[in-house]
């Protein structure tokens, strides 16, 4: 850990090189941990944000990119949206961290610190697309309530730690385990100590995959506070909500994990579809597993006004939740015709995929160029708004960049 | 760890005197100069308006502002109000859903008061299947 990082990052600038100059105790502080009397309201500096992201809330924070921000292969923690449900703890101690794994379908309750976890289990790295089941919300009509998204609730980061199966086969899991819940150490909004802001997870299935991770760091370092820090699960191409942050314990269920933001209309959409607007009894509500086919078109920004003839290259990521985006297109005329993406394989399974085009249009005028993926089982993302449903979650709508030829 | 306990008791007791140490440093710096990453919200800002916007939460200032603020903002930010667009009865299911999971108390007369707040300077609006694209922020983009 480097000191100097630290006393950089303390936000009261001047005074920080004061106080912290020196500071003996930097083994009991995580890296981006800045104490409570130093924490700077400004959200972009407090975690490392580019000013060009957007904060969509402060209590709790919530931020997302905007599509030109997210054309790195690997995304920086600069520009990785933050979804909180409630307070990100206030101290950390990652020399005491502990993971406790308990429920009712373990043979015995375990208990493994940061260091054990390390050294015990061999760690593993993928790059796994994390993106918000709410992405996209902003869109459905009639609207839907919480965080209105836009299209930046997505990453793509690269993810070290052990392997939760690993963990489990050391547990000892019993043959009627159904899900696994995670509970983490941040705190709810209304700071009662008895409630959780939020304990979701996955069925065994998905918990048992090789690239389900209990991370420990984040491309190459430590996980930034926001985002987990010390411990986060990673269970990619599925809603983030289920990567739980500041993870403590996971619980294996002989049920379906009753966590809070498990019931309800939390994450779940109507098992049969429903018309815009349609009220849905919590009983028809199905929980979200995979996340479905989507893309983003990364660049050029939206808005270029280029001359006619000149070179056009577009780019961007296309991923599939659980599959693989088989095919990519686009299109200059609103769909009427679409022409095909070159289009990389995953560098593992669960991460994005880059494609690439050279677009040339014929005349000059606006355009809108809209992007089309095509997931491993045919199913492509549709032009207009998808099912409806009263959380307004899974919005795959195809994306699109406006264009001006003069 | 076991290793030198005495450094770590003292160091955790250097911890705890920071949040001292800091507001001392803290008022002593900004009786001089006023640093650029400081904030700070006096008493006569917390109900400054203007352009019909009540600044401190972003809020529309009209009838209603204070119980919202009183009641809505204890707990969660301004920035979810100004998001989000609801009829009547969408936001009293929203607030009997907070009353029932969140712990958020009994409104009694404020619950009209604040509705008819949200619904009048929040109202929602149709998107359709799939909006134009707005704001767009055109510039120029060279080819090489």
């Amino acid at each position: 850990m480097k000191r100097r990082n630290f006393v950089k990052k303390a936000s009261f600038g001047g005074f920080s090189a004061i106080v912290l100059s020196d500071i003996v105790f930097k083994d009991l502080l995580p890296k981006d941990y800045v104490p409570l009397a130093f924490q700077n309201p400004d959200p972009f500096k407090m975690f490392h944000k580019d000013p060009e992201m957007v904060l969509l809330n402060d209590k709790p924070w919530n931020m997302e990119a905007r599509a030109h921000l997210l054309n790195d292969a690997i995304t920086p923690n600069k520009y990785m949206f933050i979804r909180n449900n409630g307070i990100v703890p206030e101290s950390i101690d990652a020399s005491n961290w502990t993971l406790t794994i308990d429920g009712e379908s373990v043979k015995q309750e375990k208990t493994y610190t940061l260091d054990a976890l390390k050294s015990k289990f061999k760690s593993h790295t993928y790059q796994l697309t994390l993106e918000c089941g709410g992405n996209g919300r902003s869109e459905f009509d009639p609207p839907a309530k919480g965080n209105q998204w836009t299209v930046g609730a997505v990453s793509c980061a690269k993810w070290t730690g052990v392997r939760l199966r690993d963990v489990l086969e050391d547990v000892g899991i019993k043959s009627d385990a159904v899900y696994i819940g995670y509970h983490g150490a941040d705190l709810h909004l209304s700071r009662n100590p008895n409630l959780e802001p939020i304990s979701r997870g996955v069925p065994m299935t998905k918990a048992l995959q090789d690239e389900t991770l209990i991370a420990y760091a984040m491309n190459g370092e430590d996980i930034p506070l926001v985002h987990g820090y010390p411990l986060r699960l990673v269970a990619g191409g599925w809603p983030a909500s289920v990567s739980g942050k500041w993870i403590n314990r996971i619980s294996v269920r002989n049920k379906i994990h009753d966590g809070e933001k498990m019931e309800g209309s939390s994450y779940r959409v109507p098992c049969e579809t429903v018309a815009p607007g349609d009220k849905v009894a919590d009983e028809n509500m199905c929980i979200i597993e995979s996340m479905p086919v989507k893309s983003l078109i990364t660049s050029p920004k939206s808005g270029a006004i280029i001359e006619l003839g000149s070179n056009f290259r577009l780019s961007g990521h296309a991923w599939a939740g659980e599959l693989a985006v088989s095919q990519m297109e686009f299109s200059i005329d609103f769909g009427s015709s679409w022409q095909p993406c070159s289009l990389k394989r995953p560098v593992n399974r669960l991460a994005w995929q880059r494609f690439e085009a050279a677009v040339n249009f014929p005349k000059k005028g606006y355009y809108e160029v809209w992007a089309r993926a095509t997931d491993s089982e045919g199913k492509k993302q549709p032009m207009v708004l998808p099912g409806w449903n009263p959380k307004g979650y899974l919005n795959n709508a195809c994306h699109r960049i406006a264009v001006k030829v003069v | 760890m076991k290793k030198k306990p005495i450094i770590r008791y003292v160091t955790i007791a250097a911890f705890l005197m920071l949040p001292l140490g800091a507001v001392y440093l803290y008022k002593k710096q900004s009786e001089k100069t006023q640093n650029e990453d400081s904030y700070e919200v006096g008493d006569e800002n917390l109900d400054e308006i203007v352009d019909g916007i009540h600044v401190r939460t972003g809020l529309v200032a009209a009838d209603g502002l204070q119980e919202v603020i009183t009641n809505c903002t204890t707990c969660h930010s301004s920035k979810l109000i100004v998001q989000n667009r609801m009829g009547k009865e969408q936001w009293n299911a929203t607030i009997r859903w907070m009353q029932e999971t969140q712990g958020l108390w009994d409104l009694g007369d404020n619950q009209k008061i604040i509705v008819d707040y949200l619904t009048t300077n929040y109202p929602v609006f149709k998107k359709g299947r799939r909006a134009a694209l707005r704001d767009i922020e055109w510039y120029t983009l060279d080819s090489d």
